[in-house]
């Protein structure tokens, strides 16, 4: 036996052929940094979702994502890992998307932010939405509304001509190819595995199928 | 209900909702983001508050000291609820360690601590203040290291000697004897484990994930020693589950403890790099496969050996078990052996037993089949049994593995298959596989409850719960089948543990048992409505929302009057399945491309061919089947708990260590169904297949590998590191 305040094995240890993450899991052993106890410093901020302002009193450690799903109750964002790893959060921000969880909400003054619940409703379902129900492009559903906006938001980087990986003309037109598609929604996991399916309703939005 | 003698005629038969490929009647929900999921209940709960979970950080041990004084002086901390403060708690039935850990560590990042704050961020930023000292105590963590003296698992009680195995397996023209090694798994569903608990006195309310809502609220009840009917849990959309959400995980517990501490409703989700230590995982596996043959390839000895470890009182991963049923053969010797492992609890993962198993078996006939100079298509043809190997008097309900495998090939153009290493694309050697897909058909007793109101609308309810699998709308097409209405007049509510006690959703075996309930109960309310309507339930006719027998014709709304009629039942099983062995099976087939210089490995192509009964809806069905193919190519290329030996934990345990299959790996998938119909399963004739599509399709990757490049693999995952010093020279 021995005894230890934590683990017999230190941060570089750790650091040393596995992953930086299980330092910061708040599991009570790697805290090599004193924290601060103090008040929340909460700010201001004011930005739109889906064309509707808003002026929230939040704290600065409050994620995008969480003044999305826990302050506006807009729950049609994912939170999926929190970190950047799964997409389940993708937003659209001033037309372009982003992980939701990895941006802090105060970084957000004045912007205009589309999600789920600004493309489309149960009864008025925008194309891509649609298009996942026609083609079972999901399973869960947890995944769904992130692939749904990071789905809208790469056929419009298709059509700006912004590319990939995988485009092979840099200064060329971008194809508009499964390949491509593939590429871009890489971010997104669905675990429940509808990657075919999805691939098939974003072809039909955008008119390749 | 009691379902005891095979099903003949009814109005299931009548196809004109059944069978359709229907759109899922929870899509606009769930592609609208308005599906409502355990942690988002701004609906039901007011002002909760925020739980966050501390997790030991040792993995055998006890809690020396545990320093929670600056955590309860932060900001907003309303409560901290340890072991040392929740009150006696027991076990539940389906959990092999604690919940909620301490003074004694089972395992590493075992809940130690919730702290429950105003807000998210004050919590989490309080649980990293609370300093724990932790008496280690050693641990085992190398299945490889305990391997020889695990003992037979359960005594041996499913462990199978049939005939003179070592003798034939000496004796045979032609033997493989190999080690094949799967790793440890994670479900990794989307959907973090997530609980909303609130008290109204004794009373508790959990919005919680779960995929056995029955199960769940009696083990919430036993854990925290109150009574069964003083828990409600209600689930009724689930972010994914894979078997990882079976059971009551430490975020329902502490979010009922933390709510009772704190006296408001409390929320608590898992964070991603908390669940693949915290929660369960699929077992790692070691597994040696021996077969012996004659010259013609007719196999006469078939021995399959499997070694995994799980926590004390734990159980293994029964990689063995399709091995009984699959192939014929008269010598036969099938073992399950268990160690004590220290690692995170052992459990269920989608195909428990065969998925890992037929990863390994499925490799093991390719290299037969090669051995013999086989087409291994038809190596697996000529052992195919048409009766239960054990006992063979006992048949098979339905198998179609020939067919499947034969459709298979001709779709597939398995007939262009090349030797091993002799194709090429460019820069890619190709290489095609295949493998057979099997799982057994489980049969759970289910209820269902049915209303029908004066509009003519039914309504269902039953605790059965909707993961992904399509549940909701296949049992409205039931319920529109049987009585007679369009999907548009059938509301399906699920999930709830004040409804009737399905099957819940496990083993494959939620589809046909659940809309089998279903069906009872609404035999039982035709009879109630065609009564109503003065009509002979024997002779009357459910069509176009209306009731006749004759010239006699009644709206539905009109015969149930202004209160509406509802009916209650069960489906109950007797002994066909033990009377016919209910499995259902598949081909996969499976196309690889594998870089010729760096090893990196593609895949091409994918197909099933599925045999597994009426296919209730094509449409959600080939989604469960594609979906398991996804999983099931990760578990081949890529999916893998690393395991710390020293510290006994494992590494990766997020999603950029863990790796699953995303958008680029997956190539087009094609399901087909053969056509089937099992009267031995139930009323349906439906069988299972959301686990049938992982069954087999790992080994048809491994196998396409090989075709590629000469390269066999048996240590899954196939990684190009296990292929680079072996690859053909590149000139």
């Amino acid at each position: 036996m021995d005894d230890a305040s934590d683990p017999d094995f230190n941060r570089r240890d750790v650091l040393v052929g596995t992953t930086a993450s299980f330092a910061l899991t708040g599991g009570g052993t790697a805290a090599a940094q004193p924290i601060a106890v103090s008040a929340p410093v909460v700010s201001k901020v004011a930005f739109r979702v889906n064309g509707k302002d808003q002026v929230l009193d939040l704290d600065l450690r409050t994620t995008l994502l969480d003044a999305l799903r826990e302050h506006l109750n807009l729950t049609g964002t994912k939170k999926g890992c929190d970190h950047g790893q799964c997409g389940a959060c993708t937003v659209i921000v001033d037309g372009r998307r982003i992980n939701a969880c990895l941006s802090l909400a105060v970084m957000h003054e004045g912007d205009e932010i589309t999600t789920i619940e600004g493309l489309g409703t149960p009864t008025d379902l925008h194309p891509m939405q649609a298009a996942f129900v026609k083609h079972d492009g999901y399973q869960c559903g947890y995944c769904t509304p992130g692939q749904i906006c990071s789905a809208v938001a790469v056929l419009d980087e298709i059509k700006a001509g912004i590319p990939s990986h995988v485009t092979r003309d840099l200064t060329g037109t971008v194809e508009l190819s499964p390949a491509e598609i593939r590429e871009r929604m890489s971010g997104n996991i669905c675990r429940c595995g509808a990657y075919s399916n999805i691939i098939d309703a974003i072809e039909d939005v955008a008119g390749v199928a | 209900m009691k379902f005891d003698t095979p099903a003949t005629t009814n109005p299931i038969d009548q196809l004109k909702v059944i069978g359709k490929p229907t759109d899922r009647i929870d899509g606009p929900l769930k592609t609208t983001g308005t599906a409502p999921y355990a942690y988002e209940r701004h609906d039901a709960v007011d002002n909760p508050a925020y739980g966050y979970v501390v997790g030991a950080g040792i993995a055998k041990g006890r809690i020396a000291a545990m320093d929670l004084a600056k955590a309860k002086a932060a900001p907003g901390v309303l409560a901290i609820v340890t072991a040392d403060t929740a009150g006696k708690l027991q076990k539940g039935n389906f959990n092999t360690a604690n919940l909620l850990g301490g003074p004694e560590i089972e395992h590493y990042h075992q809940a130690i601590a919730v702290v429950v704050a105003e807000t998210f961020e004050q919590a989490r930023a309080a649980a990293a203040l609370i300093k724990v000292r932790y008496t280690k105590t050693p641990g085992q963590y190398d299945l490889e290291a305990v391997r020889k003296d695990a003992p037979p698992a359960e005594k041996g009680k499913n462990d199978v000697k049939i005939g003179d195995f070592a003798g034939a397996f000496a004796q045979a023209a032609v033997t493989l004897d190999a080690t094949y090694r799967t790793p440890d798994h994670a479900h990794a569903m989307m959907e973090p484990h997530a609980s909303t608990a609130q008290w109204d006195g004794d009373k508790l309310t959990v919005w919680t994930s779960n995929q056995m809502i029955a199960w769940g609220a009696g083990d919430v009840a036993k854990t925290l020693g109150i009574p069964k009917d003083k828990v409600r849990l209600i689930s009724p959309y689930i972010g994914g589950g894979f078997g990882g959400k079976l059971f009551v995980r430490a975020d329902a517990l502490l979010a009922a403890l933390g709510s009772k501490a704190a006296n408001r409703p409390v929320k608590v989700a898992l964070t991603r790099p908390f669940m693949f230590n915290n929660t369960t995982h699929r077992p790692a596996t070691i597994q040696r496969i021996r077969i012996g043959a004659t010259k013609d390839g007719t196999i006469t000895a078939i021995g399959h050996e499997t070694w995994s470890g799980d926590l004390p009182e734990g159980g293994p991963e029964t990689a063995a078990e399709q091995t009984k049923l699959l192939y014929a053969g008269a010598n036969r010797l099938m073992a399950t052996k268990l160690a004590v492992l220290d690692l995170p609890e052992g459990n269920a993962m989608r195909a428990p037993g065969e998925a890992p198993g037929l990863m390994a078996l499925e490799i093991a006939m390719d290299e037969m089949a090669e051995k013999l100079g086989i087409d291994p298509i038809k190596f697996r043809v000529l052992n195919d049994t048409q009766v239960d190997p054990a006992k063979p008097e006992r048949l098979f309900s339905q198998r179609q593995l020939i067919k499947c495998l034969e459709t298979g090939a001709d779709t597939f153009g398995w007939s262009k298959r090349k030797a091993p290493g002799t194709a090429r694309d460019g820069q890619w050697l190709t290489g095609m596989g295949v493998a057979a897909a099997f799982r057994n058909n489980i049969v759970m007793k289910s209820a269902a409850r049915v209303k029908l109101d004066a509009k003519g609308v039914v309504t269902v309810e039953t605790d059965m719960t909707d993961i992904g699998t399509g549940t909701y709308t296949i049992i409205a097409q039931t319920a529109a089948e049987m009585m007679g209405v369009p999907l548009d007049k059938v509301v399906v509510k699920l999930g709830d543990s004040t409804f009737p006690v399905s099957a819940g959703s496990g083993g494959q075996w939620g589809a046909n048992s659940s809309t089998a309930g279903v069906y009872a109960a609404c035999v039982k309310l035709r009879e109630a409505v065609a009564t109503s309507a003065g009509i002979d339930p024997t002779k009357a006719v459910f069509a176009n929302g209306r009731v006749r027998s004759g010239n006699k014709s009644v709206a539905l709304g009109d015969a149930v009057g202004v209160n509406g009629l509802v009916a209650e039942d069960l489906i109950e099983f007797g002994d066909l399945g033990k009377k016919y062995q209910q499995s259902t099976f598949g081909g996969h087939f499976v196309e690889v491309g594998v870089h010729a210089a760096t090893g990196e490995i593609r895949i091409r192509r994918m197909l099933a061919v599925c045999a597994a009964g009426r296919i209730l809806n094509p449409k959600s069905a080939r989604s469960q089947v594609i979906g398991a193919m996804t999983m099931g190519a990760g578990a081949a290329l890529m999916e893998e708990l690393a395991v710390d030996k020293r510290h006994g934990f494992f590494v990766n345990h997020d999603l950029a260590g863990y790796e699953v299959p995303v958008h680029a790996d997956i190539p087009h998938q094609e399901v087909i169904f053969l056509d089937e119909t099992d009267p031995m399963s139930s009323p349906m004739k439906a069988k299972g297949v959301g686990e049938l599509g992982i069954c087999g399709v790992g080994a048809a990757v491994a196998n396409a590998i090989y075709n590629a490049t000469g390269i066999r693999v048996r240590e899954y995952p196939i990684t190009l590191d296990k292929l680079l010093d072996r690859l053909p020279e590149v000139v």
